[in-house]
């Protein structure tokens, strides 16, 4: 990281869902160009703060900024600066490849040209080219994963939100997607991540576990290791999320 | 000049395609137009459907009485009797089936071979007529002997009743169940189509995608309205052409009317999908809700098939409140009465004024899911 400015910042942000309280005062930063970590449970909060960061769903109380831009008055710009990538990695399985594409940047407001440039740059970076006139819904789960990864970065936003991108995969597969993550950041996109595979927990530059809807851990892997005095992610997420109420 | 105007031209174009301000507008509707055509299944049973249905109970179902059989007793022939019985076997609506004993009609109505006898008796020189009906089926029963009056005319009477039944004077059924098919069809196509296609995207969680993106709620929503208004609209078309052409329901100069009404229908219809897709979560919530809250009422309380004026005061009450009701009452006036559009002015702004009310909670339903 060579620096130090703030993409994510919140700070007490918090949701209720009538006397639930799904995300707890929760306070974090993260910096450009980072891989973040948002680790938990299910049921743990993470989705709701993803929610509440990409302005699908606005807080309770507390504050934060997104991309420069406040998270409850300016939820319309944040929407041009971010990218997003759902639990399922949805995309309209009844269009083709490159009808998805499409779609996706003339929502973003891209032009003729750029999207053919930009389509005909991802087709050859992902080695989709021959698949471009198949129907999503047929292609492998893997290359849907890809396509969706493109679609969600097709306007090159500062920061990408990934939900749960890698459940369902293979681990070789996942590993690939890995290797995409990891380009998007060297070129200085931020990646926000969650994920239930603690394997994948390594890869990130920083980590944090929610439990029950508010965040226990928070710091890089290895320092995270060294603190609980255990060898894996796996055993540091067991000791933190012990003594957890909500889940499965 | 041309240049400029070529330029016009351009940007306009842009604005349809959806730079600039309209993100995407047009690609979103673009988009759900591919997929109402993809779905091949959907888009067949939506066109073929409502000629299905319009067809079956233009012609098959059908509260006519038709081929009435009759047979008649006579205990003594005059030109007065034969001249009667001449102008019942001529007539379409009868199949007259000779004369027999007055001791065979009961075994004959009991078997039901006949669905009538005629019996004239003379006395005094003046025929008395009596009819004897099949009542198992009070409906068949009243019309058999409504027709056979008719045929009779008023024997004796010193003034004999004209009766003129206005504006469908065949009564034809298949007139009648026009509008209420009409009424029918674009709840189903419109409510349930539009509310499961936009709760498909929520399970699918492509709706996410598209309110991450700056695309705006509204344009999402019209995005999804418009290809379905486009499709329900060529349905209206197919109908109207063949109720006015097969069915042969006469072409007057309401068909503009007709129209107009029409499409407010299909705008309320629509609202109540996307009101639907709001409140539920799963296509097939979606699909129960509409069916059961939406398209039974129909059927039963909008006087499709009953009468409204029969119904105890409660489901009057409850009828109300249903559009179908006021829309399918609008289309009778309309298009088998022919009357003008002051006539159903009150439909006409009751089904306005529900639009306006559904789409609102729709809408602010839709923004503040949030």
């Amino acid at each position: 990281m060579n620096s130090i400015e703030k993409v994510i910042s919140v700070k007490n942000l918090t949701k209720k869902f009538g006397s639930f309280t799904a995300v707890d005062h929760i306070t974090f930063d993260v910096m450009k160009g980072e891989i973040f970590g948002f680790l938990g449970a299910n049921g743990a909060g993470k989705t709701t703060a993803m929610r509440m960061l990409c302005g699908l769903s606005y807080p309770t109380s507390g504050e934060g900024s997104v991309a420069g831009c406040d998270i409850t008055s300016q939820a319309e710009t944040i929407k041009r600066r971010i990218g997003y990538m759902s639990q399922k990695f949805s995309l309209y399985g009844d269009l083709t490849v490159m009808e998805n594409i499409r779609l996706f940047s003339t929502i973003y407001g891209m032009s003729d040209k750029d999207i053919k440039t930009v389509s005909a740059r991802l087709f050859k970076e992902l080695e989709m080219e021959e698949m471009k006139n198949a129907l999503v819904r047929d292609i492998p789960v893997g290359w849907k994963q890809k396509l969706a990864f493109a679609t969600a970065t097709i306007h090159n936003p500062q920061v990408v939100f990934l939900d749960e991108p890698t459940g369902g995969v293979d681990p070789v597969t996942r590993r690939r997607f890995w290797e995409l993550i990891y380009k998007a950041a060297a070129d200085g996109m931020t990646v926000f991540v969650t994920t239930h595979y603690l394997d994948e927990a390594e890869y990130c530059n920083r980590v944090s576990i929610m439990v029950d809807g508010k965040i226990s851990a928070l710091d890089n892997p290895a320092a995270l290791k060294k603190k609980y005095n255990v060898s894996t992610m796996d055993e540091v997420f067991r000791i933190v999320a012990k003594n957890a109420q909500r889940g499965e | 000049m041309y240049r400029q105007w070529t330029r016009f031209f351009v940007l306009s174009l842009k604005m349809l395609n959806g730079e600039n301000e309209m993100n995407g507008f047009g690609s979103v509707i673009k988009k759900e137009a591919l997929y109402i055509m993809r779905d091949r299944r959907t888009m067949v049973i939506t066109l073929v459907m409502p000629l299905i249905l319009l067809l079956l109970f233009g012609f098959a179902i059908s509260t006519e009485v038709n081929n009435i059989r009759l047979v008649a007793v006579v205990d003594r022939h005059c030109d007065a009797t034969r001249d009667l019985l001449e102008r019942f076997a001529v007539n379409d609506y009868f199949s007259y089936l000779g004369e027999v004993n007055q001791v065979d009609v009961e075994p004959l109505l009991r078997s039901g071979k006949i669905d009538a006898a005629l019996f004239l008796k003379t006395d005094d020189g003046k025929i008395i007529p009596q009819i004897v009906a099949d009542g198992s089926n009070t409906t068949s029963a009243r019309a058999v002997t409504g027709y056979i009056m008719g045929v009779i005319g008023e024997p004796s009477a010193s003034q004999p009743v004209l009766t003129y039944t206005l504006y469908n004077p065949q009564m034809k059924s298949s007139y009648n169940f026009v509008p209420g098919i009409m009424g029918m069809i674009f709840i189903l196509i419109c409510a349930i189509m539009t509310s499961v296609s936009i709760v498909r995207e929520k399970e699918s969680g492509t709706m996410d995608l598209l309110l991450v993106s700056p695309t705006r709620p509204g344009t999402i929503i019209l995005g999804k309205l418009i290809p379905y208004f486009v499709l329900s609209c060529a349905i209206l078309a197919i109908m109207l052409l063949l109720a006015y052409t097969v069915l042969g329901l006469p072409l007057s100069g309401s068909i503009f009317n007709v129209v107009a009404l029409s499409l407010i229908y299909i705008v309320l219809a629509l609202s109540i999908g996307l009101l639907v897709s709001t409140i539920v979560d799963s296509q097939l919530t979606a699909l129960i809700v509409s069916a059961v809250i939406f398209m039974v009422p129909v059927i039963m309380l909008s006087g499709m098939i009953f009468p409204i004026d029969n119904m105890p005061g409660v489901l009057q009450a409850v009828s109300c409140i249903i559009p179908a009701r006021w829309y399918i009452e609008a289309m009778r006036k309309l298009m088998i009465q022919q009357l003008d559009m002051a006539y159903v002015i009150k439909e006409g702004s009751i089904l306005l004024l529900m639009t306006m009310v559904l789409l609102f909670i729709s809408i602010t339903k839709f923004r503040s899911s949030r």
